[in-house]
């Protein structure tokens, strides 16, 4: 399934992720969970949350660079060697994976991956 | 020891005289081989007649940086190019050049501006200098060379970096060895923070002791009587300031004596003013204002009332040194927004110009001037804008990458850039503030 990811680009200064959880908070959205990637200077705020083009409307009000991602998410199965089989998959087809993170869902853990062509990559791996 | 008594040790009267009749023949010389300048006369009602001594000099108009720049950029060179024998050229506000030249005469006469201040360091022909500014198109490295061979002292012409080669030559020189005079590196020349960084680099070898180095001369950048001091009492030498520009001439315009009482400007050559920068008119000795230039000999490039922008004053006078010429006090800053970071002469604007050139950012920006460690720092934040906008850090990265490229070609020294958010720079009365300069001078 393809998902839409909020990127946030935040500055490494005190209190910025707070502003950015509150601005979430009161908009009535939902994060479902997220990941930072992070350099000595800043970093990047990805997000899977319930309404994300509202929370983009809302974090740009705020005057944060926001852009909405679209990612893959891979159902993955509870046993021992998903991600190596998957990780394989995506080598034998020559595609990178810019980052990735997991949600977890009612139905088990869901990976994320960031891949620059997502459709392609999801047919590659229907059935792992 | 004073290179040219003649012209250095005048009494003010002679001074005077002489550069009243220079300054007539400058201004005849200019209205006539000048358009741009016979235009700006005519404009003014003024024709060389007008003009018949220093008394006269108010009567002018001035030129600015801004007059170089519309005749780009040869438009106000009076001679014709088979007559110009160099070109040097300085950075400008839009990061288009200023480009000036010289004649052989000029060339003569820039050398021996710069061999008076030599002097007034006590160096001559047994020395050995050596020359660490950036040769080039820079005037400070051909400049400061041509001014120690016409001392006859021996030159070392390094330019500037490679602080290993730079410590190795003045260690080696030192050598004696047969044809080889036993006199290491005797003088430096280069600009104070580089000074600074050398001094550095020879605590840490510890190679104090095996150089034989006496005095330095430096210049192209603001420093202080501390930092004088530091280099002074951790080298052991004595450490002279040059001034110049390189509109004017480039270093030697003026220069500071064994006293440091004041710069002895080279006042036969060119004739200095002080103005309020409010209302141009001028002001007297001792009371702070804009330095304005005249050239009194140039024949490529003659200027009249050259607006430095540098804030100073003046002091007449005969100093303890016997030198009579007037003599410009500290500088304590700019009348206009340009910076001079590690001797680079660097306009906000520049960085404007090539952030809006580049099309990937936003060209809000700030500029943090810093010294660290005696050494200038320039860090350069800019926001993001979400029109161009990655989410990936590599990405991010590379957008760093390439702006610190590109402002180091606009601006010829090296940033460090930083990635901000968006309207995080703050902005007053809708113009952003640009410049934040944390160094004490
Ligand atoms: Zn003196």
């Amino acid at each position: 399934m393809i998902l839409k990811q909020l990127s946030v680009f935040v500055e490494n200064k005190e209190g910025r992720m707070k502003d950015i959880t509150q601005v979430l908070k009161d908009s009535g959205i939902n994060i479902k969970t997220l990941s930072l990637a992070d350099t000595t200077e800043y970093g990047m705020l990805r997000l899977i949350v319930s309404d994300p083009d509202l929370a983009k409307a809302k974090l740009r009000e705020a005057g944060f660079p926001v852009s909405i991602t679209d990612v893959l998410a891979v159902k993955a199965d509870d046993r021992i060697g998903f991600l190596h089989d998957m990780l394989l998959k995506l080598d034998a087809n020559i595609t990178s994976i810019e980052y990735m993170y997991t949600l977890p869902t009612e139905e088990g853990p869901v990976v994320i991956l960031k891949v620059a062509n997502p459709a392609e990559v999801e047919k590659v791996l229907e059935n792992i | 020891m004073i290179w040219n008594e003649s012209k250095e040790c005048m009494s003010r009267d002679e001074m005077e005289h002489l550069q009243s009749s220079r300054l007539v023949k400058q201004v005849n010389y200019v209205y006539h081989n000048v358009e741009y300048y016979r235009k700006k006369m005519q404009a003014a009602g003024l024709e060389p007649g007008d003009i018949r001594g220093i008394e006269d000099i108010t009567k002018l108009p001035f030129t600015t940086k801004d007059d170089l720049r519309n005749t780009y950029p040869c438009g106000l060179f009076a001679v014709p190019r088979s007559e110009v024998v160099r070109i040097h050229a300085s950075s400008g506000t839009t990061g288009k050049a200023t480009v000036v030249g010289y004649t052989r005469r000029d060339i003569e006469i820039w050398s021996e501006c710069v061999s008076r201040v030599l002097a007034m360091a006590d160096i001559g022909k047994n020395d050995t200098v050596q020359v660490s500014y950036g040769y080039g198109l820079f005037t400070g490295g051909l400049g400061a060379h041509y001014g120690v061979e016409n001392v006859g002292a021996t030159v070392v012409p390094l330019s500037t970096g490679n602080t290993k080669k730079q410590l190795t030559m003045m260690k080696d020189l030192g050598v004696t060895a047969i044809m080889c005079t036993p006199s290491g590196v005797t003088a430096i020349m280069c600009t104070p923070s580089y000074l600074m960084y050398l001094t550095e680099s020879i605590e840490e070898q510890g190679i104090l002791d095996e150089l034989q180095l006496k005095s330095a001369v430096c210049g192209a950048e603001p420093w202080t009587e501390e930092m004088r001091n530091q280099i002074e009492s951790r080298l052991h030498i004595k450490a002279h300031d040059i001034y110049g520009l390189s509109e004017i001439m480039g270093p030697g315009v003026a220069g500071d004596c064994v006293y440091h009482k004041g710069l002895h400007i080279n006042e036969d050559h060119f004739l200095p003013e002080i103005i309020s920068a409010d209302t141009l008119t001028p002001i007297g000795d001792g009371e702070i204002g804009e330095l304005v230039f005249t050239t009194l000999t140039k024949e490529a490039l003659p200027l009249i009332r050259y607006r430095t922008k540098d804030l100073t004053s003046i002091t007449h006078g005969k100093c303890e040194c016997g030198r009579t010429t007037a003599r410009l006090s500290r500088f304590v800053g700019r009348s206009d927004d340009m910076l001079i970071i590690r001797g680079v002469n660097v306009f906000p604007s520049q960085v404007e110009a090539a952030l809006l050139e580049m099309g990937e950012v936003s060209p809000n920006y700030l500029m943090i001037v810093d010294r660290v460690n005696n050494l200038d720092t320039l860090e350069v934040l800019v926001e993001v804008d979400e029109k161009f906008f990655s989410d990936e850090i590599k990405e991010l990265e590379n957008l760093t990458k390439k702006i610190t490229h590109v402002l180091q070609q606009a601006l010829l020294i090296q940033p460090k850039v930083k990635l901000v958010e968006p309207k995080t720079l703050e902005r007053s009365e809708g113009k952003a503030k640009r410049v934040i300069d944390n160094r004490k001078l």
